[in-house]
């Protein structure tokens, strides 16, 4: 049994290996799907999940639910608050939360440093309960065995084997920006492992062992234990719940791992959109059994111990089943601490150890030739180191604490970033000064209210200092600060430890400035949507061979020799080694430095370099007026390019206009030309005949010699009407507009049609106000319209017994006109139709009428330039009344 | 027993002119206002010559010419359109649906005569 453990553990760790390096070499279409992103989200489940909820769940019932709520509500942010963070991760070249922070507040190599710091204490905590789980399961497993290889220390020896297997699996590679394909790939691996094999194991124990979920349910309320299914059961108080969810919800985005995983190792930002479904998914998969298996844990007696998902299949007597169960923790423990080691040994060297290196005048490092193996050493130490550290808590402080609770001890520590970072993505007065002390604050009260109750449980200090507070002072107890009472003990922390941080960080960013390069950055996180790399914040004008110097120490000559290449495609040539190198050269050269040892690093590294250090304030203005102009050159290119749309679907609705007018007109010159030649055709068809027919008798003679006459007449007034009609239309009709008398142009038709209508036999009335009719139009225009509604009157009126009257009334716009006959009057459908071109009433009389069949369209236009309309309705004696209004002056 | 004429124009003139002109030249001439008085004037005895109007209300000379090529009795009467549009569609559109000939108005009275002729007696 032990050395199976121990063959299945290398086994595991092997086959790791062969998915990392396929992940490295190959696997490329598996890493772009959005499944392995999602998938390598979950290593936010450990073994404390993995082990800890039902131990939990056991004793607290409901209470193992906050943690994966959180980060569930965390998922509906995905799209907004985690995609922000990834373009800023991009356009910035970031490789860690530290490196994130520090880079926002001006690159500060102090405060990257201190996030360093913090995250590494907050993270000894979570690995060493990763290291508990693991032994834990060791030992039960090997219980009674009396097996102890090599170390009489389980723990030791898996953290020491552990270690060796992060630091050959950790740092293959120097670029941490270059992201760990093969690390994902077997995370989102390990993660599939870790949920089949819970699920595997915790269905064997609900209905292999406690005869199914309904059976389960049934016994733990016979048992009395309904308070394990209930809220009250929890010990919680909804405010506890509330600030639970909160912290667990900012911790899935913060703990290094995490933000590792989620930010650093992004390959899509479209992957975000699956992942914002799937991994809660994954997350409901997992605890769907947890309060059964809890259940059955206690039913069948193996205590309400952390183990309970190890013991349960043990006590059965089931290897196989318990082997299934150690293999699942152990790819849930050992995702955790990959991811997080590598993250955290990235800032330790990036953040923390090689910019005090560098800056230590006595080691003279910046005159080494090659400092790649330095930064590999320094990040195998440190993942060496972190273990050791969590080894040393998980025996000093950790032992007597419950896997659930050392993992909310960590949460609560990286919670302290929160504020500076939120203040990074959306605030851009928040500064330096404002997230150092918020986070530096917010840390010591996190290590007062949590670690010192800690300590004192674990003895090292008097336990009189949690019970009474320091020196007595009730108002100071860690766990009811300033008398706070009735938390949780975390919620407590969180209370006070994101009081005194978001309240540090609010008053020194609205008490202190910024200098250039935070106000620079600043810019760049809080409108990364807007600005993207047009920032480019040096003026130096030292020598580019230099700088490619300076990245052949940190990255090697061979992929120095890239970047080089990489410029002279951009540039069109390629820069001469003493020839001074441009701003952008020099920024192309610090982020290439970033992606290998941090932003702050890479800044202190390139301003030993370039003379012109980085600009002033003023120079920043200069910086930001030019991005604002570009800014406002893309807005104005914008804009230009809609009113360019715009104009262009006003040109095509104008041509189409265009063409409809085309074909219009078209259709107009072939109907005039037919219009023409019609009395042509009589004109010249008579006038031929009487050339060939001199022996016509007179009576007939004359009757041609009539028909000429007249259809001349015709000719000579559709011409006079095409003429008038295309003038008007085309605005170049000399209008004389002056005060008239209605009255008057009214009784100039009546005498101007007297002789037509006496011929036809017709009889006029007037009907005119007494007083007048002052109107404002052209005298010559109106008299057009009122003897051409006249001799249409006339036309219709019935020959030899005609009445036509035509009426002038006061009304209250103005006044109306009235020209009305005893004709056959016009059927409502034609009402509107007549005043088109060429329309004519024919088909109302036998006799076509010899108009041109454009007059009332010319009184139409006519009377619409002086302000009226015209309309047609049913006269009073029967006829039609043509009927228009003019405004009174 | 002279050869008919039937002559079919809205414009009362024209068809004025038109009858002097094929009565002068020995037609017997009969006449129409408008498309239906045309076809009611085509069934009871069937003209040998049409001049028939392109341009006329309610149906026009097309739909005329249409229906009189339907009629197999009314094969050998023969077609002249008259038509004010001079243009080639419409000439094509006139002669393909079976029109002898196609004439532009204004035309020469000695051509229309002339042809109507050659058409009757050739």
């Amino acid at each position: 049994m032990p050395w199976l453990i121990l063959a299945l553990s290398v086994g595991y760790l092997g086959l790791l290996f062969l998915v990392a390096a396929w992940g490295d070499r190959g696997g490329r279409r598996l890493i772009q799907s959005p499944w392995a992103y999602t998938l390598s989200l979950a290593v936010y489940c450990s073994g404390w999940t993995y082990y800890g909820s039902v131990g939990l769940a056991a004793q607290s019932g409901l209470a193992f639910l906050p943690i994966y709520l959180g980060p569930t509500l965390t998922a509906l942010l995905f799209p907004f608050l985690l995609h922000k963070m990834l373009k800023i991760a991009r356009t910035c070249g970031i490789t860690s939360i530290a490196d994130f922070i520090a880079a926002r507040y001006g690159k500060d190599a102090g405060l990257a440093g201190l996030v360093t710091v913090v995250a590494v204490m907050g993270a000894i905590p979570y690995l060493s309960l990763q290291l508990k789980a693991l032994s834990l399961a060791i030992e039960t497993l090997d219980d009674g065995q009396g097996f102890r290889p090599l170390l009489d220390d389980d723990a030791l020896l898996v953290t020491l084997a552990l270690a060796g297997f992060a630091i050959v699996f950790g740092t293959r590679h120097i670029d941490a920006t270059e992201t760990h394909r093969g690390m994902v790939l077997a995370v989102a691996f390990e993660s599939v492992v870790k949920l089949l094999a819970f699920l595997a194991v915790a269905a064997y124990a609900v209905w292999g062992i406690g005869g199914g979920v309904g059976a389960v349910f049934a016994r733990a309320a016979a048992e009395g234990r309904e308070g394990l299914l209930s809220m009250s059961g929890t010990g919680l108080s909804w405010l506890d719940w509330f600030l639970l969810t909160l912290l667990s919800s900012m911790a899935f985005l913060v703990l290094p791992r995490q933000f590792q995983v989620a930010v650093i190792e992004n390959v899509d930002e479209g992957h975000l959109a699956h992942a914002a479904w799937a991994f809660p998914a994954y997350l409901l998969l997992i605890n769907l059994l947890v309060l059964p298996v809890a259940l059955v844990g206690l039913q069948a007696g193996v205590g309400a111990g952390d183990l309970i998902l190890l013991q349960l299949p043990l006590k059965a007597g089931n290897l196989a089943v318990a082997t299934i169960a150690y293999l699942g923790g152990l790819s849930a423990a050992t995702a955790m601490i990959i991811v997080a080691t590598i993250a955290l040994a990235t800032m330790l060297s990036n953040d923390l150890v090689i910019p005090v290196l560098l800056r230590s005048r006595r080691l003279r490092l910046q005159e080494m030739p090659d400092l790649r193996g330095l930064v590999l050493l320094v990040r195998r130490a440190g993942i060496l180191a972190l273990l050791l550290l969590s080894y040393l808590f998980y025996r000093l402080i950790g032992g007597g604490y419950a896997l659930a609770s050392i993992g909310l001890i960590s949460f609560a520590a990286v919670a302290q970033f929160v504020p500076a970072i939120l203040a990074a993505l959306y605030w851009r007065d928040a500064n330096r000064r404002g997230a150092f002390y918020g986070i530096l604050f917010g840390t010591a009260v996190w290590l007062y209210t949590l670690i010192v109750p800690a300590l004192a449980q674990s003895g090292w200090i008097g336990a009189g200092v949690v019970a009474d507070g320091p020196f007595g002072i009730a108002l100071l107890r860690p766990q009811a600060l300033f008398g706070l009472e009735g938390l949780h003990p975390v919620s407590h922390a969180l209370v006070w430890s994101l009081a005194f941080n978001g309240l540090l960080l609010t008053l020194c960013s609205l008490l202190g400035g910024q200098d250039a390069l935070e106000r620079l950055q600043a810019v760049l996180y809080v409108d990364v949507y807007e600005r993207q790399g047009v920032v480019r914040p040096w003026r130096g004008d030292s020598p580019a061979g230099e700088l490619h110097d300076l990245l052949v120490r940190f990255i090697g000559a061979g992929r120095a020799e890239g970047v080089m290449r990489l410029d002279a495609r951009e540039r069109g040539r390629r820069l001469l080694p003493d020839e001074p190198a441009d701003a952008a050269f020099v920024q192309r050269v610090e982020r290439k430095l970033g992606q290998a040892i941090g932003s702050a690093s890479a800044h202190v590294v390139v301003a030993s370099v370039v003379k012109g250090e980085v600009i002033g304030a003023a120079g920043l203005m200069e910086i930001l007026d030019e991005t604002s102009q570009v800014i406002g050159y893309s807005q104005r290119l914008e804009q230009k390019s809609r009113a360019l749309e715009k104009a262009s679907r006003e040109l095509r609705e104008a041509n189409e206009r265009l063409r409809q007018l085309d074909r219009l007109k078209d259709d107009f010159l072939a109907t005039v030309s037919h219009e023409l030649r019609t009395p042509l055709t009589s004109i010249r068809s008579f006038s031929e005949i009487l050339i060939d027919a001199p022996d016509l008798d007179p009576a007939e003679r004359e009757r041609f010699l009539a028909v000429i006459v007249r259809e001349s007449e015709r000719l000579t007034r559709l011409i006079d009407d095409v003429l008038d009609l295309s003038k008007i239309e085309s605005g170049r009709m000399d209008w004389r507009i002056e005060a008239l008398d209605l009255n008057a142009v009214a009784s100039d038709a009546l005498a101007a049609v007297e002789g037509f209508l006496a011929e036809r036999g017709i009889e006029a009335k007037a009907d005119l106000p007494p007083k007048g009719a002052p109107v404002r139009a052209d005298r010559d225009r109106l008299l057009q319209v009122l003897v051409n509604l006249l001799s249409n009157a006339a036309k219709f009126a019935p020959e030899g017994q005609g009445l036509i009257r035509l009426a002038v009334a006061r009304t209250a716009e103005g006044f109306e006109v009235r020209v009305e006959d005893n004709g056959p009057g016009i059927p409502e459908k034609f009402r509107e139709a007549v005043f088109d071109k060429f329309q004519q009433a024919s088909d109302t009389l036998k006799d076509r009428p010899k108009g041109t069949g454009l007059g009332l369209t010319i009184c139409r236009q006519i009377v619409g330039r002086f302000g009226g309309r015209v309309w047609i309705e049913d006269a009073r004696q029967g006829g039609a009344a043509l009927c228009f209004t003019l405004p009174a002056t | 027993m002279g050869k008919r004429v039937l002559v079919v124009d809205d414009e009362p003139n024209i068809v004025m002119s038109l009858e002097f002109l094929m009565k002068r030249a020995g037609f017997e001439v009969a006449v129409a206002r408008d498309g239906a008085e045309a076809l009611r004037a085509l069934e009871g005895a069937p003209p040998d010559l049409v001049l028939l109007d392109v341009m006329m209300p309610e149906f026009d000379g097309y739909e005329v010419c249409e229906r009189l090529r339907q009629k197999p009795e009314w094969r050998d009467t023969k077609i002249i359109m008259l038509t004010a549009r001079g243009r080639d569609a419409e000439r094509e559109r006139g002669l393909s649906l079976g029109a002898d000939a196609y004439v532009t108005k204004p035309f020469s009275t000695r051509d229309l005569v002339e042809r109507a002729k050659a058409m009757l007696e050739g």
